[in-house]
Parts: C-alpha cells; sequence; structure tokens
C-alpha cells in the first residue's frame, strides 16, 4: 500500500521548528529544554503513526520538487527508515534529558546552541531516513555533517577545534571525492536515483563500472567508519558526552550504516551484489574493521576512546549482516542498528555520569567504583554485556542472527571474525567491571589524570542522568528478553 | 521560433519598462536634494524593477521554447536595425536576479557609500538600464549598443568608490579589456548581417535579428571566424582563463557594489548561450574540445590560486575564474545536463558571489580589512554575520541542500557524459578545492579573537539582516526546490540542444 502523505515531511519539520524554538526561549531555561523535548516527543509520535503502514509493507510519500527524471528532492516512509526515525527520536529525548544534567540548564549561548543544532541533526537525520532516493539521502546526509560540526568543537578548545577539524576534512573530502561522483555514476548508469527494494540497476548488469561504484560508496559513506575511512570517530570524541553519545549512538554513525543499507538493499539489490561478488568484498572489509578496531580498544585505558573503537567494530557487524545476503544476517544486522544504538548510548552516558561524579577519564581510575555509583555500574554492566552479546540483551539476540546468517550463507571465516571479536570485546568490557565490582577503591590512581590530590566525594549525582541511562539500560533488557515486539517491524525493514 | 508578443502576455511592454524605469529614477533625481530624499527614490525605482521582474517571471509561460513579452518597433530600416526585445528560458532568470542585485547593491551602499551618494545611485542605475538591455535585447546591434553602455557606469563605480588604492589602474585595465573585446564583438555582428544579406533565400536585406539569423546559419568558414570573434569577446567578459587578467584586481580595488555585479552576473558565459550556441551551432559544437579544454584549465588555475589567497575578495576573484571555467565545461558538453547546469550555475553564482561578497563588505566597514592576517573569532562578536557567512560558503563549495548543488551536479552529468573520466577529475577538483571557501570562513570567524578591532564589533543591523536573509533564504530554497530554476530553463535548453545535435548530425553525414 503506496500512499502519498504529509506525515514524513512533518516529521522533518517538527525538529526545525524546535530548532527555531529553543533560539527563541534562550532567555529561559528549562523551557528552551523542554521546546526540544516536546518536538522530541511530536517527532516520535508522527514516526510511530507510521508504524501500522509500513509494517504492513506499505510506504508514504511526498515529493518536495523535481530535478531530474527518475530523481526528485522526495520523502519516502518505509520500514527500514522508520527503524532508524523511530530510534532516533526515542534517544533524542533521553539524550536532550540527559545534557540537561550533564551540561547543566544555564543561560548560556553555547548551550542554546548546543540544542538547537540537536534539533537540526534531528532534521537531518529523519531526512535521511525518509529520504526517496540517493539524491535527497545526499543531501540531508551531508547537511548532517555541518550540523554535527559545531557539536563536536562545543567546547571551544585547541583540541576540540583540531578533533573538528579532522571530522569535517574525513566527511567531507570522501563525500565529495567519493560519495558524489558514486551517484552521479550511478544515475548514469541506472537511469535512476530512486530506491526500489530489489535493486535499481537492470538486472544483470555486469562490468567493472558497478564495481567501482560500490567501492566508491563504500568509501565515500565515511560515517560508517569502515576501515580506512574511520579516523575521524576517535578524533570526535573531544565532543562533551552527550555529544558523543549522538554521535555514536543516534545520529551519525546510524546513518552511515543506514546508507550503505539502503546502497545494499534498494540500489544494488542482494541478487546483483552476489553476482558482482560485491559481498565477498564487503565481508573481507568488514572483517579487518571489526579485528583491527578491537584490538585497538583491548589496548586503550581512555573510556572514550574504547567506546570510539568498539563503535567502528559494531558498526562493521551490521554491514557485514548485510553482507551475508541471507535473512538471518539481514535481520541481524537492522536489530543490531537498533540494539547497538540503546547499549551504546547507555555506556557513553554510564561514561559522562563518572565523568560528572569524578573527572575520571581512563578505565584503570574506575576501581571499586561500583560501591561508590551502583547505579551507573550496573548500567553500565547491561550496556556492556549487550555489546559482547550476552543474554539476555538485545546484544545477544542480534548477534544469534548474525551467527545464524553466517551458517545459512556457509561463511565460515565469517564464524570465525565473530567469534573472535566476542572474545576481544569480552576482554576489554569484562575487565573494566571487574575491576569496577570487585577492586578496592584507589584514590592514587584516580589523581593521577585528573591532578586531585584528596579524594573526591563520589557517588550519583543528577536523576536528569540517571534515568536516561537506566532507561536506555532498561530497553536493552526488554529487547533482549521480547524482541518479538519489533521482529516484525525489522524483518519488514530487512526484508 | 514563435514569438508572443508582450501586449497580449501581460498587456503592457514590461521588458521595455524594466529597462528604462531606471533611466525614470535618474531623471526625477537629477531634480532632488538631500541625501534621503536621494536614496529613498532611487530604492523605490530599484524596488519597481524588481516588483515587474517578478511579474515577469510570474506571467512568464513554462514548458515552451519561444521567446515571450516580445517588443518590436522598426529603428533604422535601411540598415536593418530594430528595437526588439524579448526573453526565453535562457534570459528570463537573469532579469529578477539584476534587479535583486541592484536592491542589494543600494541597500549595501546606505551607510556603506557616504561621498557623492547621488552620482553613485545614478551610476549603480544607469548600470541596471544596460544590463537588463543586455538580458532581453534579440536585435544584435541593440545588444551591442547595452553592452557598450555598461561600460561608463562600470568604469566610474570601480574608479571613483573604489575601496583599494590601485583602483584607477584597475578601473582602466577592465575598461581596455572590455574595448578589445567590443571590436570583436561588433566584427563578428557586422559579419554575421552582412553573410546573411548575401546567403541565398535572404532577397538582399540585412538584419541583425537573432529570431532571423538563427534559422539559418551561415556556411562553416563564416561561422568560425565569427565564433572565434564572438567567442574572444564573452571570454574576456566572462573573465574565462586565459582572459582573466582584470578580474582579480578590479574585485579587490573595486568598490563591493560594483564587484557585485562583475562577478555576480557572468555575462560572458550568458552571451555564449544567448548567441554563441545559436547562431553558429556548427562551429560551437567543432571547437567545443577548445572550450573544454580552456574551461578544465579554468577550473584548476583558479582553484589552486584561490587556494593561497589570504585576502577574501581575492580568493573570490579566483574562485570566480575557477567557476566559470565549470560552467563553460558544462557548455562544452553539448548535451541537455551541461547546458542546463550551466545554467543553473550561473543563477546560483549570482546568488553566491552576492552573498560572498556582502560578507567581504560587511567584514571590511567593520574591521577595515578582509586579509585573514586581521581576522579571528568574528563568530563571537557578531553570530548573525557568521551564520550568513556559513550558507554564503556552503553555496560555494556547492554543498546538498544550497543552490550550487543542482548546478554543479548537472554539470558532472552532462561533462562525464561527453568526456568520460578527465572532465569528472576536473569537476572534483573544484569542488574539492571549493573548500578553500570554508577554509576561510573557519579561520576568519572562529578560533580566538586576535586583535582588539574585532573584539569591539558589532553585528548587523537590521537593514543589512534584510539583504542577508533574501539573499540567504533564496540559496537554500533553490538548493531543496531546483524544479524553482529548471522549469524555467529547460524547454529553452532543449531547444539549444536540439540545434547543436542537428549540427552534430549534419557534420557526421559529410
Amino acid at each position: 500500500m503506496d500512499a502519498t502523505g504529509l506525515t514524513p515531511l512533518l516529521a522533518l519539520l517538527v525538529p526545525l521548528l524546535g530548532a527555531a524554538g529553543v533560539v527563541v526561549l534562550r532567555h529561559r531555561t528549562p523551557a528552551r529544554e523542554l521546546c526540544a523535548i516536546v518536538a522530541g516527543i511530536a517527532q516520535l509520535g508522527l514516526v510511530a503513526t507510521l508504524v501500522p503502514t509500513v509494517r504492513a509493507g506499505g510506504t508514504v510519500s511526498f515529493t518536495l520538487s523535481a530535478f531530474l527524471p527518475q530523481a526528485s528532492i522526495a520523502l519516502r516512509a518505509d520500514a527500514l527508515g522508520v527503524v532508524l526515525a523511530g530510534t532516533a527520536a526515542i534517544l533524542w529525548i533521553l539524550t536532550t534529558l540527559y545534557a540537561m544534567g550533564y551540561l547543566g540548564t544555564a543561560r548560556d549561548p553555547a548551550l542554546t546552541r548546543f540544542h538547537a543544532y540537536f534539533c537540526l541533526t534531528m532534521a537531518a537525520t529523519v531526512g535521511v531516513a525518509f529520504a526517496a532516493n540517493l539524491l535527497t539521502l545526499y543531501i540531508f546526509y551531508e547537511a548532517l555533517t555541518f550540523i554535527t560540526y559545531p557539536l563536536v568543537t562545543h567546547a571551544g578548545t585547541t583540541e576540540a577545534a583540531r578533533g573538528g577539524r579532522r571530522y569535517l576534512v574525513y566527511q567531507l573530502g570522501a563525500g565529495i571525492a567519493f560519495l558524489f561522483p558514486a551517484i552521479v555514476l550511478t544515475y548514469l548508469e541506472a537511469g535512476t536515483l530512486d530506491f526500489v527494494r530489489g535493486g535499481s540497476f537492470e538486472p544483470g548488469t555486469g562490468g567493472a563500472l558497478p564495481v567501482i561504484i560500490y567501492v566508491f560508496f563504500l568509501l565515500g559513506i565515511a560515517k560508517a567508519a569502515l576501515m580506512p575511512m574511520h579516523a575521524w570517530l576517535p578524533a570526535a570524541m573531544v565532543a562533551p558526552v552527550p555529544v558523543s553519545a549522538l554521535l555514536h549512538a543516534v545520529a551519525v554513525v546510524n546513518v552511515g550504516v543506514f546508507s550503505l543499507l539502503r546502497v545494499a538493499l534498494d540500489v544494488y539489490g542482494l541478487e546483483l551484489i552476489d553476482t558482482l561478488d560485491l559481498n565477498v568484498l564487503t565481508l573481507v572489509i568488514t572483517s579487518i574493521t571489526i579485528l583491527v578496531a578491537s584490538i585497538h580498544a583491548l589496548r586503550m585505558d581512555n573510556l572514550k576512546g574504547i567506546l570510539a573503537y568498539s563503535t567502528i567494530g559494531q558498526l562493521s557487524y551490521m554491514i557485514l549482516g548485510m553482507a551475508l545476503l541471507s535473512p538471518a544476517g539481514r535481520t541481524g544486522a537492522v536489530l543490531h542498528l537498533v540494539g547497538h544504538s540503546f547499549s551504546k548510548i547507555t555506556l557513553f552516558f554510564a561514561v559522562g555520569s563518572l565523568y560528572v561524579a569524578s573527572h575520571r577519564t581512563l578505565a584503570s581510575e574506575l576501581r571499586g567504583i561500583g560501591r561508590q555509583m551502583p547505579w551507573t555500574t550496573a548500567a553500565f554492566a547491561i550496556g556492556a554485556l549487550s555489546i559482547i552479546g550476552l543474554p539476555p540483551t538485545v546484544g545477544f539476540i542480534s548477534k544469534y542472527f548474525l551467527f545464524v546468517g553466517a551458517v545459512e550463507a556457509r561463511q565460515w571465516a565469517v564464524l570465525v571474525v565473530l567469534s573472535v571479536s566476542t572474545l576481544l570485546a569480552s576482554g576489554y568490557y569484562l575487565r573494566i567491571l571487574r575491576s569496577a565490582l570487585f577492586d578496592s577503591p584507589s584514590y592514587a590512581a584516580a589523581g593521577a589524570s585528573s591532578g586531585l590530590t584528596y579524594a573526591p566525594a563520589v557517588g550519583e549525582r543528577s536523576a536528569l542522568m540517571l534515568v536516561p541511562m537506566l532507561l536506555t539500560a532498561a530497553v536493552a533488557l526488554l529487547l533482549g528478553v521480547a524482541p518479538g515486539l519489533i521482529l516484525d517491524l525489522i524483518r519488514m525493514a530487512s526484508g | 521560433m514563435n514569438e508572443i508578443s508582450a501586449v497580449e502576455q501581460v498587456g503592457l511592454p514590461i521588458l521595455s519598462a524594466i529597462v528604462f524605469v531606471p533611466v525614470v529614477t535618474m531623471v526625477a533625481m537629477a531634480f532632488l536634494r538631500g541625501d534621503r530624499a536621494l536614496r529613498g527614490v532611487a530604492l523605490a525605482g530599484a524596488l519597481v524593477v524588481l516588483g515587474l521582474s517578478l511579474l515577469l517571471v510570474l506571467e512568464f509561460e513554462r514548458g515552451t521554447a519561444d521567446f515571450q513579452f516580445v517588443e518590436q518597433r522598426p529603428w533604422v530600416e535601411t540598415i536593418g536595425l530594430s528595437y526588439h526585445l524579448a526573453v526565453d528560458g535562457v534570459s528570463v532568470l537573469f532579469v529578477p536576479l539584476t534587479a535583486l542585485l541592484v536592491v542589494v547593491v543600494m541597500v549595501f551602499s546606505w551607510s556603506a557609500v557616504r561621498h557623492h551618494a547621488k552620482a553613485y545611485l545614478m551610476a549603480v542605475l544607469a548600470f541596471e538600464t544596460a544590463a537588463m538591455g543586455v538580458f532581453t535585447a534579440v536585435d544584435l546591434i541593440l545588444f551591442f549598443v547595452f553592452w557598450e553602455l555598461m561600460l561608463i557606469p562600470t568604469y566610474v563605480l570601480i574608479r571613483v568608490w573604489g575601496s583599494g588604492s590601485g583602483r584607477g589602474r584597475a578601473a582602466l585595465r577592465y575598461v581596455l579589456s572590455m574595448l578589445m573585446g567590443s571590436a570583436a564583438l561588433l566584427a563578428g555582428f557586422i559579419l554575421l548581417g552582412v553573410s546573411h544579406r548575401l546567403a541565398p533565400g535572404s532577397e538582399g536585406t540585412l538584419s541583425f535579428d537573432l529570431m532571423v539569423l538563427m534559422e539559418s546559419p551561415p556556411s562553416p568558414e563564416t561561422q568560425t571566424a565569427v565564433f572565434f570573434l564572438l567567442a574572444f569577446a564573452f571570454a574576456l567578459k566572462a573573465p574565462m582563463f586565459p582572459f582573466h587578467a582584470w578580474m582579480p584586481s578590479a574585485l579587490q580595488e573595486g568598490s563591493i557594489g560594483m564587484a557585485v555585479f562583475l562577478a555576480g552576473l557572468k555575462m560572458g558565459v550568458f552571451g555564449f548561450l544567448r548567441l554563441v550556441v545559436p547562431l553558429v551551432p556548427d562551429a560551437f559544437a567543432t571547437w567545443s574540445w577548445l572550450i573544454a579544454l580552456l574551461g578544465g584549465a579554468a577550473v584548476i588555475y583558479g582553484a589552486l590560486l584561490a587556494l593561497v589567497q589570504s585576502d577574501l575578495r581575492r580568493l573570490l576573484a579566483f574562485a570566480s575564474v575557477s567557476h566559470v571555467g565549470l560552467a563553460m565545461l558544462g557548455l562544452s558538453s553539448l548535451n541537455a545536463q551541461g547546458l542546463q547546469g550551466a545554467l543553473f550555475m550561473l543563477v546560483n553564482l549570482g546568488l553566491v558571489s552576492t552573498a560572498l561578497l556582502l560578507v567581504a563588505g560587511f567584514v571590511h566597514q567593520r574591521v577595515g580589512s578582509t586579509d585573514l592576517a586581521a581576522l579571528g573569532g568574528l563568530a563571537r562578536r557578531t553570530p548573525a554575520l557568521a551564520l550568513f557567512a556559513m550558507i554564503a560558503s556552503l553555496g560555494a563549495i556547492a554543498v546538498p541542500g544550497t543552490s550550487g548543488f543542482p548546478g554543479e551536479f548537472l554539470v558532472l552529468l552532462g561533462a562525464f557524459r561527453a568526456h568520460g573520466w578527465p572532465a569528472a577529475i576536473v569537476v572534483l577538483t573544484v569542488i574539492l578545492a571549493a573548500a578553500f571557501v570554508l577554509v576561510f570562513y573557519e579561520r576568519a570567524f572562529h578560533g580566538r579573537i586576535r586583535s582588539a578591532v574585532v573584539e569591539s564589533v558589532t553585528d548587523l543591523r537590521r537593514r543589512e539582516m534584510v539583504i542577508a536573509g533574501i539573499v540567504g533564504i533564496a540559496i537554500l530554497m533553490f538548493g531543496l526546490f531546483p524544479s524553482g530554476i529548471l522549469s524555467y530553463t529547460s524547454a529553452s535548453v532543449d531547444d539549444l540542444v536540439s540545434r547543436l545535435e542537428n549540427s552534430i548530425t549534419v557534420a557526421a553525414e559529410k
């Protein structure tokens, strides 16, 4: 059932209105923050109204402007888009609450800018989610780059400027040098930029050009952080924690993976990917990315650094799941996108709480923190278990699908990669947990990095930070116990 | 080619009104005194022209390649001259663009131009008449008259109100360059007229009418001669590499108002589209490789030189050379996407160059310099100006969602189809190198405040906010709604392309 409707457009406009509201209410706090939250709730509501339609396989479209034949500027909500938009909307609301606790609600122009750009980020994310073709997707994809740049450099320090510049250079360079030509070449080769489930290329397309275009897509969509285009992600870690949470769980990286899923499912189609052996290429690149990123994470002590490399690896799981081409692999890929978002944002929230309470940023400083900050540690544990892929968390379910997918596809090497990387992930997360829970607190270690010479009073701080963190952790658990809640939608999105 | 008369379409000779309202305004101003009254009347005149051009755009019939709003009166019949104005999809958008830029320049000059304001405003209005004439004349000699008329106000605007110490030299260099081109232009036009008279079937009448001449292109030899004469003149005006020497000095030394017209209204490229392609299609198709080559060279040359500039206005001059090269590359691809893209780029450059020059002007007024050495950290004091500069920069580097994107997308599409990978690499160079604007933005507006002057600057005033807002919104609008431009241009571009394809097949058959 393909209908025309305004809902996708409204879901895009609501956060824009939210941004305007934030600017208008800049002198009134917390009305400013409430405005952003109301916009988030409205957006979530709009996305929710689309669920029944898309779960039945329908779409809702809206054309903004004609451009070229078969390449207009148009929106179209389908199951995959709703999954991305819905995840983003929920986490946006929670992250805004968390940010109120983390950054405070002072009448600081920097905070107004922060919340306004947060709103714009959501508009761009929904634009990508509901893009009806590559052209529209590219518009919002690049918009996201520019909108998130001021968020990365929020701190205003030299270090932030350097990290931000690297972020911009990678994103913009890859976008212009690879993604843009890939889109133009796709139009020349396929005659259309529209997303069509099963692929928009002529069946039986062969030759070198489709392969070149595909490689351009892999390189150009740097937001998916496939190696060698991953270095922006650790650099972007200079951002405040709520921003990192947004970049690494809600908006940017999900948009990257989502774009690659779109290219695979709706531009090439799984059949063509199979005949051109592009799945093998993808499996090799993602496997290397997963292993190298895991080893990096294992060697790091900085908590945000560990999370950054962990993210690089987890994103590749999703792309790898798609490249398995089997139904279970694809379901695992999309489910992992959702599950990872909730799990990783929990970890970021926890790390942020630790930082606010104790100014600790290193894994080795967390000895015995479990007794001082039990809730934060519990949330961290749930997030970590989910990322490792242990029951009863959503990470277990999605990884289970990925394993089944690998068996279905008879990709034994992939099974080995998945197993090894699971072990490595256990290594770097369980190490932290063990030390937090069972070692006795060591203030000397804490003082080493923060310059503190006294024992800080450490404990849970703000409910505004605690509640969102516990909620995301609860979702990671809930989806692990009852994945059936969203499995229909996920299957439709990946089918 | 069909013609729809203006009286049928809107009931008044709207193009004449657009061309001559500025003259009437000048006459009215001659009798006035007092700064406020003069500025008010001049702005009112410019707003009337803007209103008329918006009416023109609204009433314009899309989806046809016909010439519209036609006015034709005999002028000097013995030598075949007529007063003949009309617009089609190629030219119609330049009318509101010019009108908008004139309003923007006038509002900008409100506080920027303090001495001889009366003469300044009259020069701007004189320029408007000439520019509107160039965009709407379809008789070659009439076109030439307006083309030459532009010279005087331009010279004065650089010479008298320029901001640099070398403005006298820059103005002279500009005029000499243009005069060289004019001689070639006139020779080309006369050659066309005479060869038409000698052609069988013309019954010995002399005509300089575009409609007449484009129906019967001259012999290949004549076409080649005319092509090189016209191409020389338009390449100088564009300016196209390697004829660009006047551009950086004129932009740096001249007044901001004049710089807006010079960089924003790409009349040279317009000349190619309006006259060269329809009048000598065979020669254009034959020599398109040369245009592609020069265009490609210009793209890379301009981009590289822009990269090493520390002054915003010089940077813009070289960026402009680079972008003109890209538009020419689009033309040289001889297909609908390439031509469409070139035309779209021209409209976009009108907006983006204006925006960036306004930024340069605003910064110059406040800090007294547009050199990076004097800037840094501006955004802390001028958030609105920083936002406007950001939008302008994004438009200049053709970020999707801005008006820069559709044009460059189409040019890349067309150029790739025609020239393959080399063209693609050239196009990407320009976009990558265009990041220079972004680098400039970052250094000028972000980072720490380094000078006491920047510490005390004020943000945009309301008046400035209005023009910045209009231009900024236009840049974003046409990025998300490219059909707002394409629906006007596509029919005429398709007609041009069919003429070109015709000559390519004829050439192939021979």
